[in-house]
């Protein structure tokens, strides 16, 4: 009876197409809109997360131009803990200066004072952003994650070079660690794969 | 055709009818108003005087946040539905919504999500106490169990409010009238058509921010969990790339309300028609890509900062251009100030004054004083209580005796305007003044020298309270009796609402009215 009522334009294909944008912008918000800011923040050092592990190649110019040793720059480390995380985590030292191009290592300290094995994860986080992009890690602790037994210490291995191109008004660089407790991610992580490898087994 | 409503309960459960679904959506949102209103009045006695009295920290948050839940989702948001359920189909002469099953359902399943959300409170660990903007990781890893259940509730209300739209644009594009171009179309269907297309952009994003909060808390993902490579910032930024046009959601058909209002009561067609329809248009394009300056400490880019600091200034022009319009119509007309009148005189005046307030968060650098203070808190209240809540009330006054047939007690219907204009001011003027000076927002407790414009704060908080009683008293009094309405119902009002009879008979237009 409502059907097609005094206008031409056909109600269930205008639904057809409202419902289409609206799957179309649920989409948009899962699937989309995360990856989108995780590779803006990468072009721009946005959110401080500093790149992957970073391959020395013979072409780079680090190799070719050397050390820039006209110019120094001050790097700061700075640990936190995250809310309940329980360990004792710092930098050996505190600050240190570089040259760019220069290749530096430092240690982090952690100790686990607890009774139980715990599993934690150090994510980076860098000011200024405008030298995200330009501090590289060539080895660093905060790529895996750091297991550590009841009551046992680990010194945390650092290795870092500032690309020459770092630039001209950044001469103080800040890297913070944050530690996250992630021993129950852990767990649940296992306990979910026991019984796939189970099958696994079987089939085999 | 010509029947009337079934008999008895299965009419209100079962009905297809604009009109029914519409008069159940309003007084959904009103006791959901009410609902609100007394988390409102909680907050405001806990904050009557500095110190901790009445009620714990913990269910301080949850009055705050379901405030604003029940508010936003609640009241404001079903009201219009209902105003537009009610009187889209009879100003654009169609006989019904185009989907009418499909409002019926998307008016049943709110008050299963509504009771969903509010049943938290009584729940162990209580219900969402991580602010009406549920930032992760408080309402993630930091949230009471029950947020699942916050979840799945704003899930339901986005189905519904989607549901809505799809009906609301199907018979604004489909099921005018002969002769109803959309540039003759009044501006409160216009707005409404606008507002229905950002609901299907952005309760989508809604609904897909709630489901990554539920994989995080539920399905081990990281989206928004930085020990696992997710970010917490962008919880920010997917929230406000949805809650910045869910704001102007909440007042496009507030402008469409006072644009049917004012030409009436000042006996002058509306100044600058199709300026109004492009500025409306404008204002909900700008709001896509002015999100962040929800978000200014965040920590971003100087170049980002400007941005949306300018985008956010630009739209005062269009909003400008409205507020002229309107004062354009008043000048010069025969005005007389019945009670729909006076709300939207005031709903002018002080929208305006929110807008002004939104100038000055609009400035980045300042904006890093005025975040999360009362500064906020009494520009967001400057604009949504004047401006969606006045202009409902408004069109309540001004549509109810073509609803019921009969007048209102206008006595009764200026004391309500006056108390609650009264009462509004003396809320949410002083928060200005304790915003600047450093109060903060959401925490329960105060410095001593913030005392007197709290008290203040608190005093007018009741009166509004009660001058919204009064309200449902007028209402209800003037559904059982008074005075007979006639067709017209005021003064040569403009629309084709007006040309059926007082009240409305349960059909309207079942043949299409001839628009000239």
């Amino acid at each position: 009876m409502m059907k097609r009522f005094w206008q031409d334009n056909s109600t269930p294909m205008l639904c057809t197409k409202l419902g289409v944008t609206v799957v179309a912008m649920f989409s948009f918000a899962i699937f989309i809109m995360p990856p989108l800011y995780d590779l803006f923040c990468d072009i721009t050092g946005l959110n401080g997360k500093t790149g992957d592990a970073y391959v020395l190649e013979e072409s780079s110019s680090i190799n070719d131009l050397g050390v820039d040793t006209s110019r120094k720059i001050k790097v700061q480390f700075i640990a936190s803990n995250n809310e309940n995380m329980p360990w004792e985590f710092r930098p050996t030292i505190k600050t240190i200066e570089v040259h760019p191009g220069e290749v530096a290592v430092i240690n982090y300290f952690a100790h686990n004072p607890t009774q139980r094995d715990m599993v934690a994860q150090a994510v980076p986080s860098l000011v200024p952003f405008k030298a995200a992009n330009y501090f590289h890690k060539t080895e660093c602790f905060c790529f895996n994650q750091q297991p550590l037994a009841a009551g046992e210490s680990a010194e945390l291995g650092l290795s870092f070079i500032v690309d020459l191109e770092v630039p001209k008004q950044v001469n103080t660089i800040t890297l913070s660690y944050t530690i996250f407790d992630i021993t129950n991610q852990q767990q649940a992580k296992t306990v979910d794969e026991k019984p796939s490898s189970v099958v696994l087994a079987t089939v085999n | 055709m010509a029947h009337g409503p079934a008999k008895g309960f299965t009419r209100w459960l079962y009905t297809t009818n604009h009109k029914d679904i519409g008069s159940m959506y309003l007084w959904f949102s009103f006791a959901m108003f009410l609902l609100g209103g007394v988390f409102a009045l909680v907050i405001r006695a806990e904050l009557f005087e500095p110190g901790l009295q009445i009620v714990e920290p913990g269910f301080f948050n949850q009055m705050t946040t379901m405030h604003g839940l029940v508010m936003v989702f609640g009241a404001v948001m079903p009201a219009f539905v209902g105003l537009a359920n009610w009187m889209i189909p009879m100003m654009v002469g169609a006989p019904d919504m185009a989907l009418p099953r499909m409002n019926n359902w998307s008016f049943w399943i709110l008050p299963f999500a509504f009771a969903m959300m509010v049943s938290t409170l009584f729940m162990e660990g209580g219900g969402p106490n991580f602010g009406w903007t549920f930032y992760a990781p408080l309402s993630t890893t930091y949230a009471p169990p029950s947020v699942t259940f916050f979840i799945f509730a704003v899930h339901i209300m986005g189905a519904s409010s989607i549901m809505g739209s799809i009906n609301i644009i199907a018979t604004i594009l489909n099921m005018r009238a002969p002769g109803m171009t959309l540039m003759k179309m009044p501006l409160f269907v216009w707005t409404w058509l606008i507002t229905a297309y950002l609901l299907i952009a952005v309760m989508p994003v809604l609904a897909g921010v709630v489901t990554m909060m539920l994989m995080d808390i539920h399905f081990g993902t990281s989206f928004f969990d930085a020990a696992g490579g997710g970010d917490p910032v962008l919880f920010q930024h997917v929230f406000w790339f949805f809650g910045h046009p869910e704001v102007y959601i909440m007042i496009l058909p507030a402008f469409g309300i006072v644009s049917a209002i004012i030409p009436t009561f000042a006996r002058k067609p509306l100044f600058g028609y199709s300026s109004m329809v492009y500025a409306t248009a404008s204002i909900a394009f700008l709001s896509f890509i002015v999100w962040a300056h929800h978000m200014f400490t965040v920590g971003m880019p100087i170049a980002g900062e400007l941005f949306f600091m300018y985008a956010t200034m630009l739209i005062a022009v269009p909003t400008g251009v409205k507020v002229f319009n309107w004062v354009t119509t008043m000048f010069r007309g025969s005005m007389t100030f019945e009670t729909p009148m006076l709300f939207s005189i005031a709903f002018v005046i002080l929208f305006t004054i929110g807008g002004f307030s939104g100038l000055m968060l609009a400035i980045a650098p300042a904006d890093f004083q005025y975040h999360d203070t009362y500064f906020v808190v009494a520009h967001f209240h400057y604009v949504l209580v004047p401006g969606a809540i006045f202009s409902i009330t408004a069109g309540v006054y001004y549509w109810l005796p073509k609803w019921c047939g009969n007048m209102y007690n206008e006595t009764m219907g200026k004391l309500q305007f006056w108390l609650a204009f009264i009462g509004l001011n003396l809320t949410f003027f002083p928060m200005h003044f304790v915003g600047l000076a450093g109060m903060q927002r959401r925490v329960p407790d105060y410095n001593q020298f913030f005392a007197d414009f709290n008290m203040l704060s608190s005093m007018g908080a009741f009166l509004f309270g009660a001058a919204q009683i009064l309200l449902l008293y007028n209402v209800i009094s003037t559904i059982m009796g008074g005075k007979k309405a006639t067709d017209e119902v005021w003064e040569n009002p403009e629309g084709l609402e007006w040309t059926v009879a007082s009240p409305a008979p349960y059909h309207t237009f079942s043949t299409p009215p001839e628009v000239k």
